[in-house]
């Protein structure tokens, strides 16, 4: 902070957004109101870069229970019972803290998703980091993995899956995108629109603290640079024990019918929760800050309606039950204070005492900060670095040992160890058993699937067509299991959306999104942006993280990726052609650049139909997609999985254009690997590859034929258990 | 059978326990941690997670809760107790079982289905286990004697030790036999859409009194 900067400057807002606040008050903002303007006018609370891009998106279906807007998305599952999700970042302060960056961002997604009244049943996360040779990953990598461990564990919520990518421009930079699943009888749900003038603003949960003050606008609103220790104090620490007293009592709270509206409090504390509340409902809030429950008797009014405090939600309750809402928080060992009331004046009011410290249009401070366009300028060519890393005269062998050893590829096995996959009971297929993580619902009679996925790489090179990509392998992954896409949410990881490529990038990207949902008649249920991802070096690659649910009938039906019968035939289904562009061979030879081949997305949404009726109908012994790596290594996931070999043939693929590394190697979406009886596979017109047997994975290639044993497969695919 | 599972504030696996003992059982609810009075139940789960957010020491709050003394009455009287990961780590606490548990050898949390072999009857099951804290320890002079009561009712099978418990030691009973505490998770291996029915045993083994050392022996 420099001395003669303006202050509103030091908060992150430019002199015509300042000057347009001055316009709305009609005067100078005092500090509470400077501190609260500056925090919901961010680009994390306002998304005033990414909001006229986002209305590209398909938002309706009639499966959707709740939208975007609400705290997070809802999708019918029948039975009276809907699923919630949303995926949400904590990039930066991970960056800085890894340990308590992840493990409050999985508490607060986690908040997101009871504050509909859902009780949250599952949790995912997608992490980049840089590469594993770099000291400062391997660090990030641990303190992220423990920390979202230690959230989840300790509250006793599934973490069922993920993905974990390294790959250079993370380095700096590191994406921590944490997903919770929530289940609720439809009946129970909650908004959350504060309504009622006269009724009791009730804050539950922890005490307010000095810890995260600005976290929005100084963590998730600009680059990381040098300096960056010295925000550790922007970054929240998380108490587990104290979210999972509050979940219980505000599910007993809902369950009893007793509160009119429930939001969580997040990025901006109390500021984006009353000012949300209010927004929502048409209302006015007042909030006497000297009734919150402080962790330190000296904080000033700002300091309070900014703070970011873990494991508090804010509720809107009748008066009449006020005192049954807080005999409950009682029962529960946590905190409930009244500390203001809804009025009609249509105004946020912050009172320390009898004195207004603070007075504001609901419509200013929350839906008045100006939207920007983008101004975005495709790059001339491939912006990011190249590195070679495998040999130009290496063997077909070694190629496919290296893809399957390569850190974003091998089994992540030890990181998934250290979450607690099977708590609630819904688990039926663990991580690393089956392309999607499987969830019963016995209530329901029913199951569903989930999957995330996000390959940067390939947005970088071609960010239309790699988010295109990203969200057809997230159906292909539901398709292996038997599950038929209900709803769809996301994170838009980018970089600096006011420099022209960071620009070109989202705007592409955002368009590629939106074609694959409409072409896929999937709606688009909630998302959450995080911008201004970029270090010293540069921006991270474009890293658009999709999620999407599925619904499947009978979860005792599903398959998993792994051959499990010697003799079976394997095939190949979907509209798949190989192709080396942005692939992880490319990378390890640093061949990287911009360009991806298209997909025809109807094709693809055809063959996810016939393996999803394959596996529904019980027709496969298994199902993988081929993803990262290409066919060789999809071959020999499934194998190494199973345990057992497998002699295939990969040459028909020169049908399709693909050359003999092409086709062991190249990546593109629409490919399934199943096997099965060969009269299954015949009837659902799978190319035929081979059979399953043996204790070697062989694959006929022309001139790159190559044979490996399951042993020394395995080896390479655990290369991070052993490291 | 009608079993009464503890809740603790922060508990996890309750309603998992609550549910693996209406399978195995004739009925089951969930007794408040506040509650001294355990509601007719005929056996007692104190079940897994993390009771009062396990700060100090696993466990080490939760065995002054006045649900456990109810429940080291219940244990006095014969009553089948089981202690489930972080009940085990409450029932050591509160000196209803001999031992301790320790962070695991490698310091790390792990989640990963594991065999474990049934003393006595050699049976082979398989269960999940998940903890940070799970190596058993007890002082050598201590250990032989429980291996001399019987008192160990189950081991890790061989390469299934990974938090480094002393003589792969998962389970352990009182001296009497109707007090059992163990790492994994029984309640957890229920149905075979989730992996595993070997679970079941165990619960039907404690109301059966399996592990029970005869007439007489003091608790």
């Amino acid at each position: 902070m420099t001395i003669g900067t303006p202050k509103y400057r030091e908060l992150g807002l430019t002199d015509s957004e300042y000057e347009l606040i001055v316009e709305k008050l009609g005067r100078e903002p005092n500090d509470v109101e400077l501190a609260m303007f500056s925090l919901l006018w961010s680009e994390h609370c306002a998304y005033k870069h990414s909001r006229k891009l986002l209305a590209k998106l398909p938002t309706e279906g009639k499966r959707v229970v709740m939208g975007p807007g609400e705290n997070a998305g809802a999708v019918d599952v029948g039975s009276g019972y809907a699923v919630a999700f949303k995926v949400e970042s904590h990039n930066h302060p991970s960056a800085v803290e890894p340990f308590q960056g992840a493990a409050t961002g999985v508490g607060g997604i986690l908040r997101d998703v009871f504050a509909i009244g859902a009780r949250p049943i599952a949790i995912l996360d997608s992490l980049r980091f840089g590469e594993l040779d770099s000291v400062r990953s391997r660090h990030l990598l641990d303190g992220a993995v423990r920390g979202i461990g230690h959230y989840g564990n300790s509250i006793g919520v599934a973490t069922v899956g993920g993905e974990i990518y390294f790959e250079e421009p993370y380095e700096h930079n590191c994406l921590v995108n944490a997903m919770c699943i929530g289940f609720a009888k439809i009946e129970d749900m909650v908004r959350a629109a504060a309504a009622g003038p006269g009724n009791s603003i009730v804050l539950m949960g922890a005490s307010t603290g000095r810890d995260g003050i600005g976290g929005a606008s100084v963590l998730a609103s600009a680059e990381l640079g040098e300096g960056d220790d010295a925000k550790r104090p922007t970054v929240q620490i998380g108490d587990p024990f104290e979210e999972s007293k509050v979940l219980e009592c505000c599910l007993e709270l809902l369950a009893k019918g007793l509160l009119v509206s429930l939001q969580d409090l997040g990025a901006a504390g109390l500021t984006s929760s009353a000012g949300e509340m209010a927004s929502a409902g048409g209302v006015g809030i007042d909030i006497d800050v000297s009734e919150v429950p402080l962790r330190e008797a000296d904080m000033e009014p700002f300091e309070i309606m900014v703070s970011e405090s873990q494991e508090r939600m804010l509720a809107v309750v009748e008066p009449s039950r006020v005192d049954e809402v807080r005999a409950i928080c009682e029962k529960w060992q946590t905190g409930s204070a009244v500390i203001g009331t809804v009025t009609e004046s249509g105004q946020i009011r912050i009172l320390r005492g009898g004195e207004v410290v603070g007075e504001m249009p609901v419509e200013a401070l929350v839906d008045g900060c100006p939207l920007y366009d983008l101004d975005p300028v495709e790059p001339a060519g491939w912006i990011y670095g190249n590195r070679e890393t495998l040999a130009a005269g290496a063997s077909a062998e070694d190629k496919l040992l290296a893809l399957l050893s390569a850190p974003s590829i091998a089994s992540k096995r030890w990181a998934f160890e250290q979450y607690d996959s099977i708590v609630g009971s819904r688990t039926v297929r663990r991580p690393e058993q089956a392309d999607a993580a499987v969830l019963q619902l016995p209530e329901a009679g029913n199951a569903i699937a989930v999957s995330i996925d996000g390959n940067g790489r390939r947005v970088a090179c071609d960010p239309y067509g790699g988010t295109i990509d990203a969200v057809l392998e997230c159906a292909q992954n539901l398709a292996c299991v038997g599950a038929e896409p209900l709803g769809l949410t996301n994170c838009l990881n980018f970089g600096n959306p006011e420099k022209p490529t960071g620009a070109w990038q989202l705007d592409r990207a955002v368009s590629g999104l939106a074609d694959a949902c409409n072409a896929l008649g999937v709606p688009v249920v909630g998302g959450n942006v995080s911008l201004y991802n970029e270090g010293p070096d540069g921006p991270i690659y474009p890293t658009p993280v999709v999620a999407m649910v599925g619904e499947l009938p009978d979860p005792a039906r599903v398959a998993g990726n792994a051959f499990v019968r010697e003799g079976d035939a394997i095939g190949l289904i979907g509209p798949f052609e190989p192709n080396l562009a942005g692939s992880e061979l490319a990378k390890h030879r640093g061949e990287l650049d911009m360009g991806l081949p298209g997909a025809d997305i109807a094709a693809v949404a055809a063959a996810c139909e016939i393996v999803r009726d394959a596996i529904r109908a019980g027709k496969l012994s298994s199902a993988h997609d081929v993803s990262d790596g290409g066919l060789a290594v999809a071959i020999a996931e499934c194998a190494i999985a199973g345990g057992i070999g497998c002699e295939v043939n990969v040459e028909h693929l020169r049908e399709r254009g693909a050359q003999p590394e092409e086709a062991l190697f190249g990546e593109g979406p629409g490919g399934f690997v199943v096997s099965g009886e060969r009269s299954a596979l015949e009837e659902l017109g799978a190319v035929p590859l081979g059979e399953v047997g043996g204790e070697t994975i062989s694959i006929g290639a022309g001139d790159h034929s190559l044979a490996i044993s399951l042993a020394d497969a395995e080896r390479a695919w655990r290369s991070l258990d052993l490291a | 059978m009608i079993w009464g599972v503890l809740q603790f504030p922060g508990s996890c696996d309750e309603r998992d326990a609550l549910h693996a003992c209406e399978l195995a059982g004739d009925g089951a609810r969930l007794v408040w941690h506040e509650s001294r009075d355990l509601d007719g139940v005929d056996g007692v789960v104190v079940p897994g997670g993390f009771s009062y957010g396990d700060y100090l020491r696993a466990g080490a709050i939760a065995r002054f809760s006045p649900a456990m003394e109810a429940v080291a009455e219940a244990a006095a009287a014969g009553a089948p107790v089981i202690g489930i990961c972080n009940g085990f780590q409450v029932l050591c606490e509160a000196g209803l079982l001999p031992g301790a548990l320790l962070r695991n050898v490698e310091l790390r949390f792990r989640c990963h289905q594991v065999e474990l072999l049934e003393e006595g009857t050699g049976e082979r099951l398989s269960i999940p286990a998940k903890h940070g804290e799970g190596r058993y320890y007890a002082p050598e002079q201590m250990l032989d004697e429980m291996d001399r009561n019987g008192q160990v009712a189950y081991r890790y099978a061989d390469g299934h030790n990974s938090n480094g418990s002393l003589r792969d030691i998962a389970g352990v009973t009182n001296e009497r036999g109707n007090v059992l505490g163990l790492m994994p998770h029984p309640e957890h291996a229920v149905d075979p859409l989730t992996g595993s029915t070997d679970g079941l045993r165990v619960f039907e083994r404690m109301s059966q009194g399996a592990f029970a050392q005869g007439d007489g022996k003091a608790p």
